[in-house]
């Protein structure tokens, strides 16, 4: 039976999550504004709809702890604390970007937090978390390796060979599917032969489980407990969070592949009001604090936008810079 | 200085630095408890333990992204793919990941790591079993390629491949692994990325060449200096970076450039060589730069065929002598 939100984490924790999460949903929405304008172009994947995954996860997972995502990683960053403002002016590839503006939306990076990349090749972090977590066990320190990555990416053959690997070396690795149901506009049961994608790990003798994506609370008391598992076992674990995109694939795609009855039945379901109907219902918050939170998430988000229109663009010589050490 | 094998030169390498960096790391297929497909490991397992060197499953792509990661949390592994021709089924972390991160990045983190693959042809091992890759990883930015032909060279090259801060390929030929040299035994001398050497002085004409293909232009060298043309050999030892002056003030001098390469000519390292030459020498070449390349097929099993496939000292031999009677032709 659900337990009182209060019973898990102290109201200031819950409403720091909260606030995370509408930060994230502003500043997504924020930046679809900028790609309208052409201030922010190339490839956009917005996460709009899926912030309970990086809110519930980010607040169970230690600060040492590495977090790697794919190309819809902007929450996950700034969940995890890197700066919107350098995170909007590298989206605007300005030189004040968390990358200098090398990188952009999908390769944001920045390991004074162990926030260790966005990747854009579907499934080219899960190796990479594992190497992390290696180091982690060869240096003897007790930092999880967590790996985000979507459904789309569970039939490469780098996530066999990481699950593989994980479990045979004994790694500090936390797997978390975001199950959006969707490879782009592909829908999971024609990409997958088992499409409950936790149930692939017993291949691997690695613990799993499903957990309601959309439940920030839910997320947060599963990455907690497989957490703890990971460090008393040094064992990976996977956790598949069912979730559901807002809006389509990146920019470029408007989801003309799923339906408007299904779009609905997911948006009635959205992670935010959802967790703000219950922090009003146990009266961790008043209507005016919370509305107070969303008045500051949409001002930060406008700081953001400024700053990287304020932004020099880099210096050619920068081109050659960083290519080797 | 200890005269020693190529196999052993990099055995010595990969031991020093894991006695002075306790960081060090080696991964890999069979590396471990079998000491190596090409037994280049021998030994490690005993002297430094299963923490040190660690048998990985066969799955090529992750032995590179695990690399990189373990680069990026603190560690310095040397992974050794079991062959080069295994590398292509870890291009994707190789091209798309380890040489890029740094970069996209912004500059925030160093991947110092080095993969070493041996490969190369003359060992009847067949198609798949018989590349030369090296120019795959050249037309990448972000990787260091290098190409040992000697066993000092090996020794002092994997030594400051191993102490760089930044990803390299370190390519070994499986047909130098018995060949025989002279080694420093000092464990602090390494060689310096980006310089090639002159192992032969001439002032006919230049051959430029790296890897194994080195040993056989100094074969070529001995037999036409008894025709009287005195040939100099430019060893590239790494080709990126790639030292191009000495290339060129070798070219200067003696007016005739041969590149002799073991991969496919098409789209081979040996055009951009050529090209770099006559952009930098035209006035002062008294023939256009040639090539002897790798033949454009894929290597076949027969002996008889495979040698047909990979420049050998006779058609060196002529190459040179085509030039220099200025009968250059395209090959």
């Amino acid at each position: 039976m659900e337990k009182t939100m209060r019973s898990s984490l102290p109201d200031r924790e819950l409403l720091s999550i909260y606030r995370k999460m509408l930060l994230c949903r502003e500043f997504e929405e924020g930046c679809a504004e900028q790609y309208t304008k052409g201030h922010i172009t190339g490839f956009l994947h917005l996460y709009s709809g899926q912030e309970a995954v990086a809110a519930g996860a980010t607040a169970a997972l230690s600060n040492e702890d590495y977090i790697l995502s794919a190309y819809r990683e902007h929450a996950q960053a700034i969940m995890r604390g890197a700066d919107p403002r350098r995170v909007m002016a590298e989206l605007f590839g300005k030189a004040t970007g968390i990358c200098k503006g090398k990188g952009g939306s999908m390769h944001l990076f920045d390991p004074s937090i162990n926030f260790m990349g966005g990747y854009a090749i579907v499934g080219g972090q899960f190796p990479i978390a594992v190497g992390l977590a290696f180091a982690a066990s060869y240096r003897e320190e007790e930092r999880i390796a967590a790996c985000f990555f979507g459904d789309g990416a569970v039939n490469q053959g780098n996530f066999h060979e990481a699950l593989n690997w994980a479990r045979l070396w004994e790694l500090p690795v936390l797997f978390v599917c975001e199950n959006n149901f969707y490879g782009i506009g592909t829908e999971l049961h024609r990409s997958s032969a088992l499409t409950s994608i936790h149930k692939r790990t017993c291949g691997y003798d690695i613990a799993s489980e499903k957990v309601d994506g959309m439940d920030v609370l839910a997320v947060y008391r599963a990455v907690k407990h497989a957490a703890e598992l990971i460090r008393d076992l040094k064992r990976p674990y996977l956790i598949e969070a069912i979730t559901y995109r807002f809006r389509g694939h990146s920019m470029a795609d408007p989801a003309k592949y799923r339906s408007a009855a299904e779009h609905e039945m997911w948006k009635a379901r959205d992670p935010i009001p959802a967790f703000a109907s219950r922090l009003l219902a146990e009266h961790i918050a008043t209507t005016a604090e919370l509305d107070q939170i969303r008045k500051e998430c949409i001002e930060k988000v406008a700081e953001s936008v400024k700053f990287a229109e304020d932004s020099p663009w880099p210096e050619d010589k920068e081109l050659w810079e960083d290519i080797y050490v | 200085m200890s005269e020693m094998t190529y196999r052993d030169a990099i055995n010595l390498a990969l031991k020093e630095e894991m006695r002075r960096d306790p960081s060090v790391v080696i991964l890999g297929e069979d590396v471990a408890l079998y000491e190596g497909s090409f037994k280049v490991t021998r030994g490690i397992l005993a002297e430094f333990g299963e923490e040190r060197i660690r048998d990985t499953p066969i799955s090529e792509n992750t032995i590179v992204g695990v690399s990189i990661g373990a680069a990026m949390g603190g560690i310095r592994p040397v992974a050794e793919l079991m062959t080069v021709n295994f590398a292509l089924l870890a291009m994707d972390q190789i091209i798309n990941h380890m040489a890029k991160i740094r970069y996209m990045f912004g500059g925030q983190i160093t991947l110092p790591m080095v993969i070493r693959a041996p490969g190369g042809g003359g060992s009847q091992l067949g198609a798949q079993h018989s590349q030369s890759l090296e120019t795959y990883f050249m037309h990448c930015p972000g990787i260091y390629v290098v190409v040992p032909s000697t066993p000092a060279d090996a020794k002092g090259l994997l030594k400051a491949a191993i102490r760089d801060d930044n990803p390299v390929m370190f390519l070994e030929h499986e047909g130098l692994y018995n060949s025989k040299g002279e080694v420093s035994d000092d464990p602090d001398e390494v060689i310096t990325f980006g310089k090639a050497k002159l192992v032969r002085e001439g002032t006919d004409v230049s051959i430029i060449a790296w890897s194994r293909m080195t040993l056989t232009a100094l074969q070529a060298a001995e037999e036409l200096d008894k025709e009287g043309i005195s040939c100099e050999i430019v060893d590239l030892r790494t080709l990126t970076p790639l030292d191009t002056e000495t290339i060129i003030n070798s070219a200067k001098k003696t007016g005739r450039a041969v590149i002799i390469e073991e991969c496919c000519g098409q789209a081979g390292l040996g055009g951009d060589i050529a090209y770099r030459i006559h952009h930098n020498c035209f006035e002062t070449l008294l023939a256009p730069v040639t090539r002897v390349s790798g033949l454009n097929v894929p290597m076949p099993y027969s002996r008889k065929l495979e040698k047909l496939c990979i420049p050998q000292v006779q058609t060196v031999n002529n190459a040179v002598r085509n030039l220099i009677y200025e009968k250059a032709k395209e090959l």
